[in-house]
């Protein structure tokens, strides 16, 4: 009986540290109170909420509440003005900013060109670690502040000229500055956000202040929800809904169960499991807008079973792609036949030409003559849900090019990178683009330059690169388009990739909520979302 | 008993820097890239690697690296600071947020197995071969045979969807009722289990010399298995629901993930997604000391269950 006794004493001190261990904290974590009246917004949990450190559409969507941007895009996509007053160039090099009078941050302090120039320092200050660092290599300066002990902390081309103007000067003419803009690092922050000059408080991420039509309530919620309010004091126009709630989400399925029972409002992106009954599962709450992002299938130019450009060609005309967008995608993707995303300005259908069309016979015909590989092998990161349109890819590659294809899963696409970097033989890999900003300039020079940031194939045309490049100098936007097509001719020639297909935006919402609607970058607008009453 | 106890804790501080290096050694062996899966499918500057290759100690590689890294890291945790995951979020502070909701859970399902479990199991022993016996096995035989993948989603759909019984996610800080159909799912594998342990075990006992001694000195029945047979019944049953606690903690990312609990499974189930090794190491960390210590438990309640077992 002592023995016992002793053993359920010591258990049970054990069993209840344990518990109270795991409890203790518990409770605190969300219990910010549940607004019926907010508007519920799948999103995932943002790897940042600070500007210049923010490149995935989750943490971008939560700061297009937060923030005002200098322009935004109008329906023809081109900029317009939204916190500027106007920007101006007389020679595409200096720009001059002024900006509107009238905002204010969400504590209170009025928007200054200072505010610009030391958020765009502070992203640019390599030892910072910014996502977005290279969005302003373009502004004179900007090397200074690269490496491991910078020469500078400021960037030489940024210049305050009084309260409300400044000018940024950049290396060298590029004639879409005012579109890039538009983009998410260009935001300003306030005094507030800094603990000392071009220090970022680590508080400030938690509850970021912007100047734009929301502002935070309580802070970030992490792996939870960040809940947002209307801003009052906010000049533009103003939100239809009062309150926000950003409500994270590890799995898309979960969301989307949550959007059938009404318990959560807008989801930005149907899972591809219920692509095939969300129509019927959501009625006319299933929504399709167009979207900018890319598919295509990209070769090692450098491996010489596909150096010859007629390879690549074969195999292009080798795929059924409105097939595949039909079977696989259920119609939420487009067939590719231009290296641009059809919502810019300077799109051209079919510029890939003949080697755009599905012509089986033909396929064979050049692909033999050009001496292709007897085995066609294409690699694809396993997480990404591209198995199927891989596996149909590859059907089609052998039935109509008579030879062997598989398809090959590595388990990230940063390992199939680092492989294809290291030059390792991975056969043709898949690519996806979407765009930062709707120029034409950031589907070529990125892609195919031979310096560009994201050339894997190790492309490289010199004419190509003068195109782009004569391009972002021009003196007007006509000029620069039509350096651009020339530019894109050429890769029609060369064909260092294949595309494949352009994006939709596939989204559904409850019921609750209407004028639902979603930008070129995923994001759903929300000035105009309404509650349905 | 007090030197057992010693001689387990003692035991317990091996155990747990054993597997910390086991676990370590296997994430980081296993890992690609990590910088360029924490950047995702964007091209990595080099500004930014060398900022993070030196925030997180990659310029030492090899062997030596290696334990240079495990050596730094257990610095940190003997001062109770698990470190910052690569997204430089404290991990301490992950798994605070985490932790009382996957222990919520945890409890319910544990709860569901207990209590129709063993009951069920109890009922079918005393009663074997009826037609109750015979159906429960049936259906824990179904229950088994479902993956929890498939388990999951099905009832969300059936009972949070279509006939809205329940939400049909928790959330993160969800009531008792929104954890009530996620604890069910989680707790209806080790529910079967437990039945079918109970149910043998029972079964066996009240063949037992000392039931029909107890019988044939006239006890009622009720008191019989109640008092005798349970008891001695429960010890495998014990055995296997300690362990299960563990099991049901880091088992839950699956039912984490479809019921949309941010809970511990969400996060070691994000952190092996983005390669995230600091996350992944560190809520291993935590789970190996929750089974240790839920271990110790169920050793310590042998004794409370069948007083001939003895600890020297």
């Amino acid at each position: 009986m002592r023995v016992r006794r002793l053993a359920a004493w010591t258990a049970l001190p054990l069993a209840v540290t344990l518990g109270l261990a795991a409890c203790g904290s518990g409770g605190d974590g969300g219990s910010g109170g549940s607004d019926s009246s907010a508007v519920s917004i799948q999103i995932a949990e943002p790897k940042h909420l600070v500007p210049t450190n923010t490149t995935e559409t989750s943490g971008a969507q939560v700061l297009t509440g937060l923030f005002s941007p200098l322009v935004d895009y109008d329906a023809q996509n081109k900029p317009y003005e939204v916190a500027a007053q106007s920007i101006t160039s007389s020679d595409n090099k200096v720009w001059t900013i002024k900006l509107k009078d009238g905002f204010t941050f969400h504590n209170g302090e009025k928007v200054t060109s200072e505010d610009y120039i030391n958020a765009w320092n502070y992203g640019a200050y390599a030892p910072n670690g910014q996502d977005s660092n290279f969005f302003f290599e373009k502004i004179a300066g900007y090397a200074d502040l690269q490496g491991k002990a910078p020469k500078a902390k400021e960037m030489s081309g940024l210049k305050k000229v009084d309260d409300l103007t400044f000018t940024a000067t950049l290396s060298e003419p590029y004639i879409d500055f005012k579109t890039t803009l538009g983009y998410t690092a260009f935001y300003p922050m306030p005094d507030a956000a800094f603990s000392a000059p071009g220090v970022l408080k680590d508080s400030y991420e938690q509850a970021p202040i912007g100047q734009g039509p929301f502002k935070m309530k309580g802070t970030w919620q992490h792996d939870s929800k960040i809940d947002v309010e209307r801003y009052d004091a906010y000049p533009g126009e103003k939100p239809k809904v009062k309150n926000i709630e950003f409500r994270i989400y590890q799995q898309l399925t979960a969301a989307y169960a949550d959007v059938l029972a009404d318990n959560l409002d807008v989801l930005p992106t149907i899972p591809t499991e219920s692509l095939s009954t969300a129509p019927t599962d959501l009625g006319d709450r299933y929504r399709t807008s167009p979207m900018s992002s890319f598919q295509f299938l990209a070769f090692p130019t450098f491996d010489k079973d596909y150096s010859n450009p007629d390879v690549r060609k074969a195999i292009s005309m080798a795929i059924d792609r409105d097939e595949i967008t039909k079977s696989v995608f259920k119609g939420s993707q487009t067939s590719a036949r231009s290296f641009v995303s059809p919502v810019l300005p300077g799109y051209r259908e079919n510029t890939a030409g003949k080697a755009g069309e599905f012509n089986p016979t033909e396929a064979k015909k050049l692909y033999q003559a050009a001496g292709g590989p007897s085995k066609i092998v294409i690699s694809y990161n396993g997480d990404g849900g591209h198995k199927d349109w891989v596996d149909a890819t590859v059907n089609q590659l052998k039935a109509n090019l008579g030879v062997d294809a598989v398809g090959s899963a590595e388990p990230k696409f940063a390992d199939l990178l680092t492989k294809v970097e290291k030059k390792t033989p991975v056969g043709a890999f898949r690519m996806g683009w979407v765009m930062d900003y709707p120029t034409m300039e950031d589907y070529l020079g990125p892609l195919y330059s031979t310096n560009g940031s994201s050339n894997y194939y190790g492309y490289s045309n010199p004419e190509f690169d003068k195109l782009v490049k004569e391009g972002s100098a021009a003196k007007t936007q006509d000029e620069a388009i039509a350096k651009y097509q020339q530019a894109e001719d050429l890769l029609a020639k060369d064909m260092p990739v294949i595309p494949l297909r352009f994006g939709e935006n596939v989204f559904g919402h409850s019921s609750k909520v209407k004028n639902v609607e979603m930008d070129l970058f995923q994001r759903v607008n929300l000035v105009k979302i309404e509650a349905a009453s | 008993m007090f030197r057992y106890i010693l001689r387990r804790l003692l035991q317990m501080v091996l155990a747990f820097f054993g597997t910390t290096l086991i676990v370590y050694a296997l994430t980081f062996a296993g890992q690609g890239d990590p910088i360029q899966a924490l950047a995702g499918e964007r091209p990595v500057t080099p500004a930014q690697r060398a900022y993070l290759t030196e925030k997180y100690n990659l310029d030492q590689t090899g062997v030596g690296g290696f334990f240079y890294r495990y050596f730094d890291y257990v610095k940190d945790l003997l001062q109770g600071n698990l470190g910052e995951s690569l997204t430089g979020r404290s991990i301490g502070d992950i798994l605070q947020q985490a932790w009382p909701v996957t222990v919520r859970l945890a409890l319910i399902a544990l709860a569901v197995a207990i209590i129709f479990g063993v009951t069920a199991g109890v009922l079918a022993g005393i009663r074997r071969a009826s037609i109750f016996d015979n159906s429960t096995l049936v259906l824990t035989l179904l229950v088994l045979g479902i993956p929890t993948i498939v388990l999951a989603p099905l009832a969300q759909y059936f009972l949070g969807v279509k006939w809205q019984l329940f939400p049909p996610t928790a959330g993160s800080d969800p009531t008792f009722y929104a954890l009530l159909l996620p604890g069910i799912v989680l707790g209806s594998l080790s529910l079967a289990t437990a039945l079918r342990l109970t149910r043998a075990s029972v079964a066996e006992n009240l063949r037992a010399d000392y039931v029909r001694t107890a019988r044939s000195k006239g006890l009622v029945k009720r008191r019989i298995v109640i008092v005798h047979v349970l008891r001695n019944s429960l010890i495998p049953v014990v055995t296997f629901l300690g362990v299960e606690l563990g099991n049901l903690m880091s088992g839950a990312i699956i039912t984490e993930g479809v019921f949309n609990i941010p809970g511990v499974g969400f996060n070691l189930f994000r952190g092996i997604r983005t390669e995230d090794g600091p996350l992944v190491v560190g809520i291993v960390s935590v789970l190996v000391v929750v089974y240790l210590v839920s271990n110790l438990v169920v050793d310590v309640l042998y004794a409370v269950l069948d007083p001939r077992i003895r600890y020297e």
